[in-house]
């Protein structure tokens, strides 16, 4: 088969044809993967060196330390405390269930924690640390550090959680922290980054929430080098977030615990108002919780008492509760008709133990009635019938205007979880909310505090401070936010006659100083410290008149909650008044008996910055006070009784 | 027979035919797995453990292999052509039956000291014999339709074996490089179009009866062929893979990010970066300056064997010499239209660079005949 050269020619030819096509594909191909590479490296390669960096930089939030709050006399009342857990490196650990077998016998570990630690270490990568326990001891870190070698992938790290040293006592004026969750996110509309972090703790209620913003400060962050499967392999840099501020209250911590303690057992609540500065030296509701279960994750046995709770722990009655003031209210009748000139201070009402209004009648408290009264007698007395005759006379709409003025059905501006509005009502609310005319049996009824008029604990503080000192006190709770005063709360004068005034203080005096005074049992003997106040009883049930008739029944053979709520707004020292109170103790009977002793205890423990010597009570109260004082001692808190550390 | 029809007394004897080795091809092909070695260590952190070492060992016996090869004279390969292509054809039938009793999918021989794919050394002798073949047949046959036939069906015997094991990759080359051969031995176009037309026909006519009556595939293939395609559909699969493997070379830049400073192979992002994603690794690292020396390499190598198949009388050699170089072409050209997003990821290995032993061996044995084949050259 020897081929002729023509034909090798040719077919040498044929192949160097073709292959120069092929080799043409061939440069061309090339040239395509060359255009690409300059497409991608040069063109593109900013984009695609952005992605590069995005994949292995992570930025970790660095969440702040929260800042502190304090009392006025530089006590912590919500404090960051180390709280040391111990986490597991799985591929660190080699034999997980020998380590942590070993783990358990060092440390108690609840098994249920442990459980889930496992499943997690299961579902998480092998690097990642797992929390095993959290909250251990510092006794418990020690052990575990001192047995390290033999604990592979253990580690003990600390991380800051948030401590209320005086627990109940300030449970519902500081609040408590929690972790975030779906439902705070979807009400923020810009949710700080913070938030994001699995856990982060931020105020849930009371100062703690509504002071978020000065509390929380600013997130810092953390930039890493991660590799595909998430592991990190160097911090790149590390910029610190601002702590946040820290918050200085007007609460006397020392004062708080006293009045906590006081009002204990009863379902009640106490406000204490500076008169120098409007400051809140105590704002007590009882009972309280301990907030600091809150923070660990309450468990669901304790969440369920507190709810099924008939007293409500978890309601701060001194700002969230609304009561009838009863004849707390009277004041403010009382300087609306006066204002108004409708009534001379020495004019004399007629109480023939009740009144008729339109074939209605309306009884005084007292059954046979008080006779002539004037203006002072009505009030020391609280006459009932004194107080339906101006309040006729002056009409809703400037009782509801004055009880404004003196801070009742107002809103006060204060960090506090749902501060109450009370309720002042007018003849226009009436036609707004329940479409009906106000009629005069309505303010007969609002003009003792009973009716349609609703007021907090603290409204009735704020309205005791306005009279006491004739000028617009409001309310103050935050004296410092990172060291920077807040404005004081000593308002403006109320613009009411001095005179009158000063009438309805003396009157008020004689309330708790004079013989025929409803708080006389709870007079303070001491010259210099002696109180001024006013009791309420308000009622909570309807007396049918085959009741009366029958004989009201007494408040102690009622079932609780059919009680009357017990009253009473005071002053101290009644001369020269620094201290403005209110308590009020629901269904706890009358407010002579029931409000006013805890007032005049209050009171005296303020001004005395601690408990008050005996001699100021009278003689005949003094074993039973030394008793209550022992008591309430040995409940208060250590850390309240107080250095400073301001 | 055709080496009788040349005068063979002025080709070099003994040693002297290492003077006359295509020499610009051995540096090309040693200045390319040196480039190989580097990336390797640098993908290993550092290290020559564990990829540098084996790998520089295999390259030093495929040259050896490879100048053994060049030796021989090249009619004694063009007359073990036949046997090589057989034996091979075997080996394809045996690792398919013996994976199947072995039940996994080992697609490779036990050499002992290294595992042989009989899938890469099919890319070799169907060249070979396919050169053979045309070498033995008349020039007026080569465009008679049984003759066509008859290497058609040698070329789609080991490409049909290799697709059942699934290699698509293979299959492509294999496919690919004997109809290169066909249509450098002088197939006649009609031939080629007809295919080419038939192929492009057949692909939309897939495409277009999708969502009709007549539609020729089942939903669920048209959606693997969707994801094959267009990897971006399943991201957390191939699409994740591809993605990186972008990202890696295009934040390379002009001079790429430093030896050893890809954060992408080094942290890990890069799949395969030591296989068939190497090329990633040494963009992003060596950028775009990096990237186009090497292509100039393989285009360079590609280049010289050409020269020398054109400069070479002898139809075998001349085909031989230029279904290598079409073979080691498709190699790298797959390779980085995969890398960069051109075409989808079928895993076809970065020639020489690559860690791996039965390429690089196959293709240092291809490059020996090829280096056979200029030594032996008719003058």
């Amino acid at each position: 088969m020897r081929r002729q050269p023509k034909e090798i020619i040719e077919s040498s030819n044929m192949i160097s044809r073709r292959a120069l096509i092929v080799g043409g594909a061939q440069l061309g191909v090339m040239g395509l993967l060359g255009w690409r590479l300059q497409s991608m490296q040069v063109e593109q390669a900013d984009e695609f060196r952005l992605l590069a960096e995005e994949n292995r930089i992570n930025i970790r939030l660095l969440p702040p330390a929260r800042g502190l709050i304090f009392d006025r006399n530089g006590f912590p009342i919500a404090a960051n405390e180390q709280n040391y857990r111990v986490v597991m490196v799985r591929e660190d650990a080699g034999d997980v269930g020998a380590v942590l077998a070993k783990l358990t016998e060092i440390v108690d570990i609840d098994p249920d924690d442990l459980a889930r630690a496992m499943q997690e270490m299961q579902r998480r990568s092998p690097f990642v640390p797992v929390t095993i326990a959290d909250r251990l001891s510092w006794e418990d870190v020690a052990e575990i550090n001192l047995n390290t070698p033999a604990l592979p992938g253990i580690q003990a790290e600390v991380g800051l959680s948030r401590v209320y040293p005086l627990g109940a006592d300030l449970a519902h004026v500081v609040g408590y922290v929690g972790p975030v969750s779906d439902y705070d996110l979807s009400r923020i509309e810009d949710p700080d980054p913070l938030l994001q972090i699995p856990k982060f703790q931020i105020g849930k209620s009371g100062a703690e929430n509504k002071l978020e913003a000065s509390l929380r400060g600013s997130a810092g962050t953390r930039r890493i080098e991660v590799n595909a499967a998430g592991r990190i392999m160097r911090e790149l840099d590390r910029q610190e977030g601002d702590p946040g501020k820290d918050v200085q209250l007007t609460i006397d911590s020392r004062l708080q615990s006293y009045v906590q303690a006081r009002l204990e057992g009863q379902s009640a609540g106490a406000v204490v108002i500076d008169l120098e500065n409007g400051d809140l030296r105590a704002v007590a509701s009882a009972p309280a919780f301990d907030p600091n279960l809150f923070v660990r994750g309450i468990s669901t046995t304790d969440w369920n008492g507190l709810n099924a709770d008939k007293y409500r722990p978890l309601a701060a009655k001194a700002v969230q509760g609304t009561y009838p003031p009863g004849s707390t209210f009277k004041m403010v009748t009382l300087l609306a008709a006066v204002e108004a000139g409708l009534v001379a201070p020495d004019e004399t009402v007629y109480c023939p133990g009740f009144t008729d209004v339109f074939n209605i009648r309306f009884h005084c408290w007292k059954r046979g009635g008080h006779g002539n009264i004037n203006l002072h007698e009505s009030l020391k007395q609280s006459c009932d019938c004194y107080y339906y005759e101006i309040a006729q006379r002056v009409g809703i709409d400037k009782m509801a205007e004055m009880a404004r003025r003196l801070g009742l059905g107002v809103r006060h501006d204060l960090p506090l979880s749902a501060v109450a509005q009370g309720l002042a009502p007018d003849k226009q609310w009436k036609a707004e909310v329940h479409g009906e005319d106000w009629r005069i049996g309505d303010t007969v009824n609002a003009s003792i505090g009973q009716g349609y008029v609703l007021a907090s604990p603290l409204q009735l503080a704020v309205m005791c401070a306005r009279l006491a000192t004739g000028r617009e006190v409001t309310p103050r709770l935050v004296r410092l936010v990172d060291g920077v005063e807040q404005p004081s709360g000593l308002g403006e004068s109320l613009g009411i006659n001095e005179n009158t005034l000063r009438r309805v203080r003396a009157s008020m005096n004689d309330v708790c100083n004079h013989r025929r005074g409803t708080a006389y049992g709870s007079r303070v003997v001491d010259e210099a410290h002696k109180i001024a106040g006013k009791t309420g009883t308000s009622q909570v049930r309807r007396i049918t008149p085959e009741e009366r008739a029958a004989g009201v029944t007494r408040n102690e053979d009622l079932p609780w909650e059919r009680r009357d709520h017990a009253l009473f707004v005071g002053y101290a020292p009644f001369d020269n008044p620094r201290y403005a109170v209110s308590v009020v103790v629901e269904h706890g009977g009358g407010g002579s008996r029931a409000a006013a002793p805890i007032a005049r205890d209050i009171l005296l423990q303020a001004q005395f910055g601690g408990p008050p010597p005996l001699e100021a009570y009278p003689t005949g109260l003094r074993d039973e006070i030394a008793a209550q004082q022992r008591r309430i001692a040995a409940r208060i808190p250590a850390g309240a009784t107080g250095q400073s550390r301001a | 027979m055709s080496y009788l029809e040349h005068n063979t007394k002025y080709v070099p004897t003994g040693l002297r035919k290492v003077l006359h080795l295509n020499w610009p091809i051995v540096m090309l092909l040693i200045a390319v797995a040196s480039a190989g070695f580097l990336m390797l260590y640098s993908v290993a952190g550092g290290s020559t453990t564990p990829w540098v070492e084996p790998q520089f060992k295999r390259f030093m016996l495929g040259m050896a292999l490879m100048l053994a090869v060049a030796m021989v004279p090249i009619w004694f390969w063009r007359n073990m052509a036949f046997l090589a292509y057989g034996g091979s054809l075997l080996l394809l039938l045996g690792v398919e039956f013996f994976g199947e009793v072995r039940m996994g999918a080992q697609r490779w021989i036990d050499l002992g000291f290294m595992r042989l794919q009989p899938s890469e050394l099919t890319k070799i002798t169907l060249v070979m014999f396919l050169a053979a073949y045309y070498d033995w047949l008349p020039n007026n046959k080569t465009s008679h339709p049984v003759w066509v036939v008859l290497p058609v069906l040698f070329i789609l015997a080991p490409t049909m074996l290799v697709l059942n094991q699934p290699d698509l990759g293979t299959a492509l080359l294999l496919l690919l490089g004997g109809a290169t051969v066909m249509f450098l031995a002088g197939v006649h176009w009609a031939y080629f179009g007809t295919v080419a037309a038939l192929g492009i026909g057949s692909v939309l006519a897939v495409f277009q009866s999708r969502g009709t009556s007549w539609q020729l595939l089942k939903d669920y293939q048209y959606r693997r062929i969707d994801t094959f395609i267009d990897p971006a559909n399943d991201p957390l699969g191939a699409g994740y893979h591809i993605t990186q493997a972008k990202i890696a070379l295009g934040s390379g830049g002009w001079t790429g990010r430093g030896f050893m400073q890809g954060t992408q192979s080094r942290l890990n992002f890069l799949p395969e970066k030591h296989t068939d994603f190497i090329f990633t690794t040494l963009a992003e690292e060596f950028g775009f300056v990096g990237a186009i020396t090497l292509l100039t390499l393989y285009l360079l190598i590609v280049a010289f064997c050409i020269i020398s198949a054109l400069s070479n009388r002898d139809r075998f050699a001349s085909l031989l010499t230029l279904g290598v170089a079409m073979t080691f072409f498709l190699f790298f050209a797959v390779n980085m239209a995969m890398v960069t997003g051109l075409a989808p990821v079928v895993g076809v290995p970065l020639p020489l660079v690559s860690y791996g032993g039965s390429a690089m061996l196959v293709l240092l044995v291809g490059f020996g005949l090829v280096q056979s084949a200029h030594v032996h050259r008719p003058r």
